[in-house]
């Protein structure tokens, strides 16, 4: 009931330090401040060291693009790990075992992800499942595919032959383009990648009308319906989108290790709900945006790589990473 | 007469805002002391400093001659002051004893609680009341004034002797809101204190022994209700003279825009009957056709159906400016002109992590968007437009919606819709929770569009403002339309007698 309209003390520039965006960089910009004091020697100030952790994030990063798109509708998607996991499996399956080119092996894999995320769509928006619910089943599901599909084994260029014997057969170009650096060696491809899916997403949550759709669905669903919003199809979008996102990274993750492991991405889903949160993306729904997501996945990027050039064992790691989160959260929250 | 509380000198700035500025006002024992202002004027501020929400702020209160400081709503309870806030706060799913008791759980020696000795309490209280109600159903089983009265019946339970009241109607239908009235004039007989908020004039003077006025922020004026009549109050509240609370129109209705034989709508809770049987109308150019009716006669579905928010159940033949029309989903309404503003801004009007300017191109946005972007700048330029001529007070359009005042927050939906270029607007109560101002504002509006040639279906529970502002009036009862009156043949009287399903007498 009380506004501060038009008051002299809220000036562009109080609202500029109280938006997400400054506050997420400001947590970015802390965390790089912290690199640099503890710097290992210099490490910190070499870029290799700065390509590596971005070629390191980039995997996380695009799970966490389809997830801000999910989570600006106020759902939620378990199942990005999983689906990253089968189609990694599925990629390696088709390339490097059966031999089919990248333009057959990589339209497949992102169609048979995006399917995943539809499904699961499906389930939130025609049968009303609540999205915890439903992307949790398709999480365990396919998880379940990638094994399957895989025989419950690593899926590398071994072939095992009718004698038992194994044989090895040549990594297909598509690997190493993907697995490869450009500029002079100084950017992975995978985190142009990565940065080509922040870039479409957006361009859809920015300047389209079917990203201004999902914000409505996030903010007040019933408002949106009011107003001619179509909801469910704007659910099947996101949901959709993040699990081609996830067969994007799932392809990238294959690459980088060369095989397809049916247990690859297990547990990703966190550190990805990790970026879009300490980003500054509500998980009510809404609010939030791709920018910050890149900016999160900066910042969890950077907290690792400082962690682990310092030599900081894994538990110290992970109760800091645990605290930082909360902190950046706090941060971050937006004082009423 | 001796005074009970005293607020002396109380300022209260938010984030370097001041609200309220050396505000004072005293209650006796026994009284129904108004709160009276518009939105904005800082009401909801300073009764929530009275009860313990607000804990910081400049002034002093004294309690029966006691200075007290409350740090939070506990202390304030225990020293009888209960507090009903607009948005009424009880826990649905929970049954009616518990959410009487809730924060005040009567337990024994050891942590075990007493349902028996609560449940005769609970009986007790209810009865004074005047309720009989099953204590062990979920309160969600019962309709919204139930609810209310349960608040009521919270405060009780504090044993309180202040007991404030911040629009307690506005969720309430006539009949409810009456029998609300016996209980005020109940715990006024028995030493109680009540503040009482309210944007309708008639209850202020119904209801009422003293008016404070507040006006941005600022006690004005404190007086009894006898000295100050109507015409008064209202220029204390806005601080210049309103010339008239409802602006004449000169209205010729022209050709049928909207025609409805025999519709019937589902009731949404999806019992298996209908909300609306057979009801027949039509809405002619530049009209506006009031809908009458107690809660529950069906004329909010009667809306929802048409406007195709309940889906393809409606039954009966609708046309549409002279084409036949199938009630099937909203977007197909808006589309086709049609468009709904629903009674509940927060529940289903406002997207509140939008800005105003996207709140306001919602429903309209295939049209800023060809091919599907989104011209941003068309898009604020027509917000900005609209901002404008509905005399919205925002900073800029791109401020949250969340942070404007209730009447600004009504102007905005009503610029969404106004934006989706209608035909046919669906009014579900406009103008509830909004200060005199802002009415006089909407009503202005709507005139325009009248003369604009749209039509109107308006739903309104202040009868008065149904009165002055249709042509026509439809009362509906138990989802059948029983009466239909003329503007010149409409009385309050003849309305109401024919919403509680009295036929005619002739």
């Amino acid at each position: 009931m009380t506004i501060p309209t038009g008051s002299p003390q809220d000036t562009s520039l109080r609202r500029l330090f109280r938006s997400p965006a400054f506050r997420a960089l400001a947590a970015l910009l802390l965390v790089v401040l912290i690199g640099s004091l503890f710097n290992a020697g210099g490490a910190f100030f070499r870029w290799p060291t700065h390509r590596d952790m971005l070629r390191h994030i980039s995997v996380f990063g695009i799970l966490a693009c389809g997830l801000t798109l999910v989570i600006i509708t106020s759902g939620i998607d378990l199942a990005v790990g999983s689906v990253l996991g089968f189609s990694a499996v599925l990629f390696s399956l088709l390339s490097l075992q059966l031999g089919w080119s990248a333009w057959q092996a990589i339209p497949v894999c992102l169609l048979a992800g995006a399917a995943c995320g539809l499904m699961s769509g499906g389930l939130v928006a025609k049968f009303k499942l609540q999205p915890f619910i439903a992307t949790l089943a398709m999480m365990v599901f396919a998880r379940g595919l990638a094994k399957w599909i895989s025989g419950g084994r690593k899926v590398s260029t071994a072939v095992q032959l009718a004698d038992g014997s194994f044989q090895y057969r040549d990594v297909p170009p598509v690997f190493e383009a993907i697995g490869s650096k450009l500029f002079g060696q100084n950017i992975a491809v995978v985190t142009l990648v990565f940065l080509a899916c922040v870039l479409i997403c957006f361009v859809l949550l920015a300047k389209l009308r079917w990203g201004r759709y999902l914000y409505a669905v996030g903010g007040n669903e019933e408002a949106a319906r009011l107003s001619g919003v179509p909801v469910a199809k704007s659910k099947l979008l996101a949901y959709g989108l993040c699990g081609l996102l996830s067969a994007v990274a799932g392809i990238c993750h294959a690459v980088q290790e060369q095989q397809g492991d049916p247990e690859a991405g297990t547990t990703y889903e966190l550190t990805a709900i990790a970026i879009v949160v300490i980003g500054g993306t509500n998980m009510l729904g809404g609010k939030g945006g791709i920018g910050l997501t890149l900016i999160g996945a900066m910042t969890i990027g950077y907290l690792e790589k400082i962690l682990s050039l310092n030599a900081v064992g894994e538990a110290t790691r992970l109760m800091l990473t645990g605290l930082i989160i909360v902190g950046a959260v706090l941060f971050q929250r937006h004082r009423k | 007469m001796t005074t009970y509380l005293d607020m002396a000198g109380i300022g209260k700035s938010f984030s370097g805002v001041p609200v309220l500025a050396g505000v004072s006002w005293s209650l006796r024992p026994g009284e129904v002391h108004v709160l009276a202002g518009e939105n904005g004027a800082g009401k909801t501020t300073l009764i929530k400093i009275l009860a313990g929400v607000h804990a910081d702020y400049e002034g002093e209160i004294r309690l029966a001659g006691d200075r007290v400081r409350f740090r939070n709503p506990g202390e304030a309870a225990r020293c009888g002051i209960a507090a009903i806030h607009q948005d009424i706060a009880v826990v649905p799913s929970m049954n009616v004893r518990d959410n009487i008791f809730l924060g005040r759980e009567m337990v024994g020696g050891l942590p075990w609680m007493r349902f028996r000795a609560e449940r005769a309490r609970a009986g007790d209280i209810l009865s004074r009341l005047g309720l009989d109600l099953d204590l062990t159903r979920p309160l969600e089983d019962f309709p919204v004034s139930v609810r209310q009265m349960i608040e009521i019946a919270k405060a009780l339970v504090h044993d309180a002797r202040i007991i404030i009241m911040d629009e307690p109607t506005s969720a309430l239908n006539e009949a409810e809101a009456g029998r609300l009235f016996e209980i005020i004039r109940d715990l006024k007989g028995q030493g109680c204190a009540i503040v009482f908020i309210s944007h309708r004039l008639e209850e202020i003077y119904r209801i009422g022994d003293r008016i404070t006025v507040l006006r941005d922020g600022r006690s004005i004026r404190t007086a009894a209700a006898a000295d100050l009549g109507p015409d008064g109050l209202v220029e204390l509240m806005v601080g210049r003279e309103v010339d008239r609370h409802f602006p004449a129109r000169g209205s010729r209705p022209g050709r049928p825009l909207l025609r409805a034989e025999g519709v019937s709508v589902p009731d949404p809770a999806g019992v298996k009957r209908w909300a609306v049987e057979d009801a027949s109308f039509d809405l002619r150019e530049g009209e506006i056709l009031g809908v009458a009716g107690l809660r529950g006669s069906g004329n909010s579905e009667l809306f929802h159906g048409l406007f195709g928010a309940l889906g393809r159940g409606v039954r009966g033949r609708v046309s549409l400016d002279g084409d036949a029309y199938r009630p099937v989903s909203p977007a197909d309404a808006i589309r086709r002109g049609l468009v709904l503003m629903t009674n509940d801004r927060k529940a289903s009007g406002l997207v509140p992590t939008m800005s105003v300017s996207r709140n306001i191109s919602l429903a309209s946005l295939e049209a800023f968007s060809p091919r599907g972007w989104i011209r941003a700048r068309r898009e604020t330029e027509a917000a900005r437009e609209r901002i404008r001529s509905f005399g919205i007070k925002v900073r800029s359009a791109d401020q949250d919606v969340a942070t404007l005042s209730g009447g600004n927050q009504q102007k905005v939906l009503l610029a969404r819709w106004i934006e989706a270029r209608p035909k046919v607007l669906l009014l579900d109560e406009p103008t509830t929770g909004i200060d005199v101002g802002a009415k006089t504002e909407i009503y202005r509006l709507l005139n325009a569009w009248t003369a604009a040639r749209k039509g109107v279906l308006l739903i309104t529970s202040e009868l008065p403002e149904l009165l002055s502002l249709s042509d026509r009036i439809l009362v509906m009862h138990r989802g059948r339309i029983m009466a239909e009156f003329d503007r010149r043949e409409a009385t309050q009287e003849r309305v109401i007698r024919a919403a509680m399903g009295k036929e005619e007498q002739t």
